[in-house]
């Protein structure tokens, strides 16, 4: 497991003062200290990794939050960050001497405009909650994480979250316009609005999907969209993976993007119409639903061309919808698939690299050949449209070893999606979970550029240590430089 | 002035750190389209147009990798070519400055995008990845070549409207997307600013999935792009909307129009300063409405009307942010004028202090002695 930065000693004596700060900061019942009710906060969605905080603070305000952060600055505290909890990879796990600062009660929707298709709300409302208070009037907010019920916009944007839509509708960052932002030292700022481009550097851009480690966001203006009138699916069955991954380059290549394109494996197949019976295909050993959406029109020439694409492919199994049931029949053991899996085996470990979609078979046999090699089974979901591959390692925590096992076969996994020239992660972050990985994605001279950045935003390293970047060294030697004044001048440079 | 011409990134890792032994400044250069945006550069020039050739472009993967000084002409025939296009509809300066072709590298490092802006999103949404030199002489990689990503800071989105400030690109990754089949524009002549705005916003608001709306020449525009059944489809549902007779543009012409809104080439022969401002759609209209009664403006608004390219005869850059300020906020950019106002107006957006600095120290982790495009921004 990936160690946790080793906590700085609190006596009972400073706990205690900083209790009484923080309850000065936040009154009511925002600090939360006694461990039964902390434990509700031990972990994230990355269940495998637990850790009580040093205290639990739930602010109301965003002066409670500046003011928290402030304190926390001036006394040298750590700060992790949480919304609603929901990280697959750990971004949110406390840290025995951290403040776990808890946005939960940020649940106001602030302003709603059709007119420039924009909400502003509060970060602790939920991504679902977006959709919800424009729905009526026809519109949505587009990126769709599959915990969409209960995942928090201002943990979207920690994390830059994306879902089955994000091949045409893009991920989170896509789709932000604007954060108010709370710095590690109390300063709040402003970054972008009802306008399209935020102007100056793009920070907006990088503070989405920093994971909570460059600051706390306090509100948030996304952008939201016209449903669109119809969505068809289809799902096709083949006999290999290859002839799927061929199916869905060539409709990619004919000139569709469609709304969604999801493959699944025959481990992940067997799984999910094992538990919702939907009539999946069982003698196939890939499945890909292809979505369109738009006008009717369009949706049936479309559709019409990505069945002739897959039938040139070699499909073996063809099923249309033509009622929004059957299209929710088609998605239902899809979106059922991580429950599906966690049925069939005590644990799973969801993995979530992207490559290069020419690359799939290959990843596809090495993944087999691990698998054996660990002796651990391995289901694929797969966001066929971008890359995105979600293998869902099958483990048993109550047997002694496994989870390392899992932790083992997941890292040979995620070094195999960089081999072929993809990357660590698509969706979920990096967090704990995969911070030890970067350094087989990212040289040191790379890792060092992005850890300058979050010392630009906060050099004490207070906000989330430990997670996303192995080693975080002083600020003060990553900025050191060693300028070779006087030296010969380049012999082999051009110059004029 | 020295002018530093590498041709390999080993050499442009040794241009910026000869500037670094010898205390130079280094003003950044591709093929000089955008060189008179923002302020003048006083240093020695390092040119990056020798760092050419497209390194990969598999369109199936919809992922292009080129050297930062490829012109963006080649990088468009190579695109056209697979029936792709980069869907943000990059800016092309020539016709307001008068300059030829831009870099790759120039067209990230500016970030500015065109009339699709609305639908597919900007620069920055399409970017995926770069190596690049900071101003510390370090060559490093940021990103990846896969169209999905999350691994590690953003900083792909940091370089886009950068101006070169922070590193200087090398190579870059960008995202493509195929060219919609067949494209039509609904205009809309003789609406009032109210009606206007009411229109595009109805537009924009309807399941049309317009990809392109502005106010230019007196007419309300809007594009539907995508397989012909559906755009005829959509363009019903527009018509239904319109306040107004809808002329219906063909192809041909509908392709030179937006060409022309998304350079500001109706204003490309007249006299006077051009501020490019990003604001709220809805206001863009009461904006020009506002400074308008001030002086004599003239303007093309891309965006539904958040995006202003606007010329005056002088700059009011203190008066124009002041309206737009009033006008929900948002930012002014001077993109065309003589030398010596670029050198008298705060040419971006002057910031509020919190955020200046927190830009500068950014600026400084890439770049700690500021020899990279020094004030540039400012």
């Amino acid at each position: 497991m990936t160690a946790l930065p080793p906590p700085n000693p609190v006596s009972e004596a400073q706990r205690q003062q900083i209790l009484t700060d923080l309850r000065a900061l936040v009154p009511g019942e925002g600090v939360v200290s006694d461990p039964i009710s902390m434990k509700v906060f031990e972990s994230d969605g990355l269940t495998a990794y637990r850790q009580m905080p040093l205290v639990v603070v739930l602010p109301e305000t965003v002066a409670q939050v500046a003011g928290v952060l402030a304190y926390c600055h001036r006394n040298a505290i750590k700060v992790v960050p949480r919304g609603s909890g929901t990280s697959l990879s750990g971004g949110a796990l406390p840290l025995a001497d951290a403040v776990l600062l808890v946005m939960s009660r940020f649940t106001r929707i602030l302003d709603i405009d059709y007119e420039n298709r924009t909400v502003t709300a509060q970060p602790g409302v939920t991504n679902l909650g977006l959709t919800r208070a424009v729905e009526d009037r026809g519109f949505y907010y587009a990126p769709d994480p599959s915990s969409q019920i209960a995942c928090s916009i201002g943990g979207n944007v920690a994390e830059n979250s994306g879902g089955v839509h994000c091949l045409k509708y893009g991920l989170t960052a896509n789709n932000v316009l604007g954060v108010e932002l709370a710095l590690i030292d109390g300063t709040v700022l402003r970054l972008g609005g009802k306008h399209l481009d935020a102007g100056g550097l793009d920070l907006l851009g990088v503070i989405t999907g920093s994971e909570g480690l460059l600051g706390v966001v306090t509100e948030v203006t996304v952008r939201i969209l016209r449903k669109p009138a119809t969505a068809r699916a289809v799902l096709f069955g083949f006999m290999t993976s290859e002839a799927a991954g061929d199916c869905v380059a060539r409709i990619i290549g004919a000139g569709i993007i469609p709304a969604g394109m999801e493959m699944m494996d025959r481990p992940a197949i067997h799984a999910a119409e094992a538990f919702v019976q939907v009539g999946y295909p069982l003698d196939v050993e890939a499945l890909l639903i292809v979505e369109l959406d738009g006008p009717e029109v369009e949706v049936d020439e479309l559709l019409t061309r990505c069945r002739a694409i897959a039938d040139a492919t070699g499909a073996v199994y063809e099923r249309v919808s033509t009622t929004e049931a059957e299209r929710t029949q088609i998605w239902a053991g899809r979106k059922a698939a991580f429950p599906a899996v966690g049925r069939i085996s005590p644990d799973y470990y969801c993995m979530d690299g992207t490559i290069p979609r020419k690359a799939l078979s290959q990843v596809l046999s090495g993944m087999r050949e691990l698998s054996a090699h660990y002796g651990l089974r391995v289901a694929n979901v797969f966001h066929a449209g971008d890359g995105n591959l979600h293998p869902l390692i099958l483990y048993d925590a109550n047997k002694p070893g496994e989870l390392d096992a899992a932790e083992a076969l997941g890292a040979d996994i995620l070094r195999l999606c960089v081999a072929v020239g993809g990357v660590l992660t698509g969706e979920h972050g990096v967090g704990i979970e995969k911070r030890d990985l970067m350094p087989v994605m990212f040289e040191k001279v790379d890792l060092d550029q992005q850890v300058r950045l979050k010392c630009a935003f906060d050099e004490g390293h207070l906000l989330n240590p430990g997670k996303v970047y192995p080693e975080l060294c002083r600020c003060s030697e990553l900025g050191r430089m060693h300028i070779h004044h006087g030296a010969l001048p380049f012999p082999d440079l051009p110059r004029f | 002035m020295t002018r530093f011409c590498p041709d390999t990134d080993a050499q442009v890792v040794d241009a910026v750190q000869t500037a670094l032994a010898e205390s130079r400044r280094l003003e950044i250069l591709g093929l000089g389209s955008k060189r008179t945006i923002g302020k003048a550069v006083d240093g020695d020039l390092l040119d990056l147009s020798g760092l050419t050739g497209i390194l990969s472009y598999d369109p199936a993967e919809l992922v292009l990798t080129a050297r930062a000084g490829t012109p963006l002409s080649h990088i468009e025939a190579a695109l056209a070519e697979a029936n792709q296009h980069f869907a943000f509809e990059p800016f092309h300066p020539n016709a307001l400055l008068g300059t030829q072709d831009q870099t790759l590298g120039g067209m990230l490092a500016a970030g500015l995008a065109g009339p699709r802006r609305i639908q597919a999103g900007s620069v920055r949404d399409h970017v995926l990845g770069f190596q690049a030199v900071s101003g510390r002489g370090e060559a490093f990689k940021a990103g990846g070549k896969v169209v999905k990503n999350v691994t590690g800071f953003d900083l792909s989105k940091l370089m886009a409207g950068s101006w070169g400030t922070l590193a200087v690109l090398t190579e870059v990754t960008f995202k493509t997307l195929p060219r919609p089949e067949t494209e039509a524009t609904l205009a809309v002549p003789g609406l009032t600013d109210t009606q206007a705005t009411a229109f595009l916003a109805a537009a924009m608001g309807s399941p049309a999935e317009v990809s392109g709306a502005a106010f230019a020449n007196g007419r309300s525009l809007l594009r539907l792009e995508g397989i012909a059944a559906s755009v005829a489809y959509r363009a019903d549902l527009l018509k239904a909307l319109a306040p107004g007779h809808v002329e219906m543009l063909d192809q041909a012409t509908s392709r030179a129009t937006w060409t022309a809104i998304r350079d500001g080439s109706a204003l490309a022969s007249q006299p006077g300063v051009i501020w490019r401002v990003s604001c709220a759609p809805t206001q863009g209209l009461a904006l020009v409405a506002a400074i308008s009664a001030e002086a004599p403006a003239e303007a093309v608004l891309d965006w539904q009307g958040g995006l202003i390219w606007l010329l005056l005869p002088e700059p009011m850059s203190l008066r124009l942010r002041e309206l737009l300020a009033r006008h929900g906020g948002g930012h002014a950019t001077l993109i065309r004028s003589d030398d010596a106002t670029r050198r008298a107006t705060p040419c971006f957006q002057p910031q509020e202090p919190a955020l200046a600095a927190l830009t500068a120290r950014v600026k400084a982790a890439f770049d700690p002695e500021g020899i990279l495009n020094p004030g540039r921004m400012d």
